[in-house]
């Protein structure tokens, strides 16, 4: 059948591909979708050493469920922000939002 | 090659496949319907490991929910003016050399690792996966705290996010 | 021959093996020879659907309806698939081909997926799993996100406007309608539909009746239909998201909307009305569509008619309805249900049911008493005396009489 390995190798492809799209994009929604790709890749990666390692012991779900919960909030959060600094800016792209750097 | 296998390839290069279109998309909702395909393919991947609540709770809670809200956010925040130019930081080469690096270092590091190899055991027949973690996220030997502080940093997000994106009138 | 489709799918697979196919194979094949039987007999229903529409609206208008095209008009459904196939296809300036094309598909997908977890009869079902209800709630959500799709790829201000609003109504009324789903959840113990009609010993819209009533009007909300059709109101903002759509993709919204009705009409019946439940049923199991059937059909007939009866609610009404009446009420209904569930572990089936039932029948009651108060504040209110319009030269002090 599938061993672990696959699904280990496609969490880590996936995590990568969402640190590009992080540390490469300038909008800042794209650098959200970024986060919520390596977010996904961790739950798989959890709910895959679940399922391989030690399925009589619930606790890899559990914990994917709570990391559902945080990113959802994150999330919410996140663009709540980014509506309010458009509102300011105009503009959420993250170069030109740098009033902080000396 | 047998059925799962030809499943897992074709939902594994859907995901990597939308997962690519997501960070390279210049328009920014074509770039958030990729990433609805790509989580439908996480999904599936779901699927394929016997988790058959977080299949359904990935579509109603990052599909349902948060790719709408994105999709909602993008539509608020769009400049009138298409903007020119790239939409990569100069120094993007840098971060795809880091990703690449980071993806060959992992893969290096868990092929090494004996049980990189686990097959797959057939669970129990009677196994009701949703009974056990609903159990265990409210029994107080399980995981009742996590999941009951997760709740309260729902409400303070629900509050936060209210409370942020209010207009202000003056 | 009394479970035909069992019977017709083993005779297959004999069939399929002697050919030398793998299992596996066979599986796909049959479940692929599944999944078109099903799609092609729920989408003709969908046909009948629009002639029964268009009677009933008649017959409640107190006129006739189609009665040319056929006996009673019931070819009138083929006549108009018939001109909407002939429509000229329109691709709006500026729109976004690719999605544009394809938010109908998904809305009109989203519904047939829909039908995988309808328990048909005790043997028969789509895809027996055990997150039934959380499925249900997940092909909910993807709804939403074709009307979005269709509302941004037409390149229309309206179209727009109208995604963002049925977007805004379809979300929130999911709250109360997934509060509302984990009432027979709680009191099945499980979440898969086969276990849910097995348990319904008393049907559960006479245990918990007041859940069905919030089901049925958060389904309404979600269907889009009128008194919460805002989406439509070809008053307001001239048909909404799907304005700048023509011919056969306005037909497959058309369709959708009414086949969406029907399945929820399914659920519902599932859920709360014992589903293929009926006499003779565990004898004869191809009677379990049949009753699956009357009773879709029934509550069918109840959505029309509440469609037909309500005048249209207002976008800040509806959903100040949703957040200040209908989700509390779920919320307090739940943890009701839940503590008396509890409280009432080892009690014989008629007792439970009849304890459940008086507990609704308070909550209702108490609900109604609230309401009453609330209306009469509001009706005196209302009923204040209030400034008349004038003409600038008149004293308004003096008409109103100092104060």
């Amino acid at each position: 059948m599938i061993p672990l390995s696959y699904f280990l190798v496609f969490a880590a492809a996936l995590f990568c591909i969402g640190l590009y799209g992080v540390l490469a994009r300038k909008n800042a929604i794209a650098i959200l979708m970024g986060i919520e790709l390596m977010l996904n890749a961790v739950v798989i990666n959890l709910v895959a050493f679940w399922r391989f390692r030690s399925p009589e012991s619930i606790t890899g779900q559990a914990f994917g469920v709570i990391v559902f919960a945080v990113a959802a909030a994150e999330v919410a959060v996140g663009l709540a922000l980014f509506i309010s600094i458009f509102r300011r800016r105009n503009s959420i792209a993250a170069d030109e939002i740098d009033l902080l750097k000396w | 090659m047998t059925v799962m296998h030809v499943v897992f390839l074709i939902t594994a290069v859907v995901s990597l496949g939308g997962a690519v279109m997501v960070v390279t998309a210049r328009n920014l909702i074509h770039a958030a319907l990729w990433l609805i395909l790509t989580l439908f393919g996480v999904a599936v991947m779901y699927g394929l490991l016997s988790a058959t609540f977080f299949t359904v709770v990935q579509v109603v809670i990052y599909i349902g929910a948060i790719a709408i809200l994105m999709i909602f956010a993008i539509m608020l925040t769009r400049r009138v003016r298409q903007e020119p130019g790239s939409n990569v930081n100069k120094g993007w080469w840098l971060a795809g050399l880091i990703a690449l690096l980071l993806f060959t270092s992992l893969v290096w590091m868990l092929s090494s690792w004996p049980g990189f190899q686990t097959t797959l055991q057939e669970l129990p027949q009677d196994f009701d996966s949703i009974q056990v973690l609903g159990t265990a996220l409210v029994s107080p030997e399980g995981y009742v705290i996590p999941f009951e502080i997760a709740s309260v940093l729902l409400l303070a997000a629900l509050i936060g996010a209210v409370v942020v994106a209010w207009e202000r009138k003056s | 021959m009394s479970d035909p489709v069992n019977s017709i799918a083993a005779w297959l697979r004999a069939i399929f093996s002697g050919w030398g196919l793998s299992d596996g194979l066979i599986t796909v094949i049959l479940a692929l020879l599944g999944v078109v039987i099903l799609a092609t007999f729920v989408l003709v229903v969908d046909i009948l659907l629009v002639w029964i529409e268009r009677k009933m609206v008649a017959r409640f208008q107190d006129r006739f309806g189609p009665n040319r095209v056929g006996p009673f008009g019931i070819i009138q459904p083929i006549a108009d698939v018939i001109k909407l196939l002939i429509k000229e296809d329109i691709l709006p300036i500026g729109a976004d081909k690719f999605i544009f094309n394809l938010a109908p598909i998904i809305a009109l997908a989203t519904v047939l997926l829909l039908w995988a977890v309808v328990p048909l009869a005790p043997t028969v079902i789509g895809a027996d799993i055990n997150v039934a209800v959380l499925y249900v709630v997940a092909i909910g959500s993807i709804g939403t996100l074709g009307i979005i799709m269709a509302g941004w790829a037409s390149n229309n201000k309206y179209a727009l406007l109208g995604a963002f609003r049925t977007v805004a109504q379809m979300i929130a009324y999911e709250v109360p309608m997934i509060i509302a789903l984990l009432v027979p959840v709680l009191l099945a113990r499980s979440m898969g539909m086969q276990t849910i009609v097995a348990a319904q010993s008393p049907w559960y819209i006479f245990v918990v009746p007041l859940a069905a009533v919030i089901l049925l009007v958060s389904s309404i909300a979600e269907l889009g239909r009128t008194p919460f059709d805002i989406s439509e109101a070809e008053s307001e903002i001239v048909a909404g998201f799907h304005i700048e759509y023509t011919g056969m993709k306005f037909g497959l919204f058309y369709a959708g909307e009414l086949l969406h009705a029907l399945t929820v009409s399914a659920l519902i019946s599932t859920l709360f009305l014992g589903g293929w439940r009926g006499p003779f049923v565990d004898q004869v199991p191809i009677l379990g569509p049949v009753y699956l059937f009357i009773k879709a059909f029934l509550v069918y007939y109840l959505i029309m008619w509440i469609r037909y009866s309500f005048p249209r609610v207002r976008i800040d009404q509806m959903l100040g309805f949703n957040w200040k009446f209908l989700t509390p009420l779920a919320l307090f209904l739940l943890i009701v249900v839940a503590i008396l569930d509890k409280v009432l572990a080892g009690v014989p089936t008629l007792w439970y049911s009849l304890v459940m039932l008086g507990a609704n029948l308070l909550i209702v009651w108490g609900t109604l008493l609230i309401l009453r108060k609330y209306a009469r504040t509001e009706r005196i209110r209302i009923g204040e005396e209030r400034p008349v319009a004038v003409s600038p030269e008149t004293d308004v002090k003096e008409l109103v009489g100092q104060e």
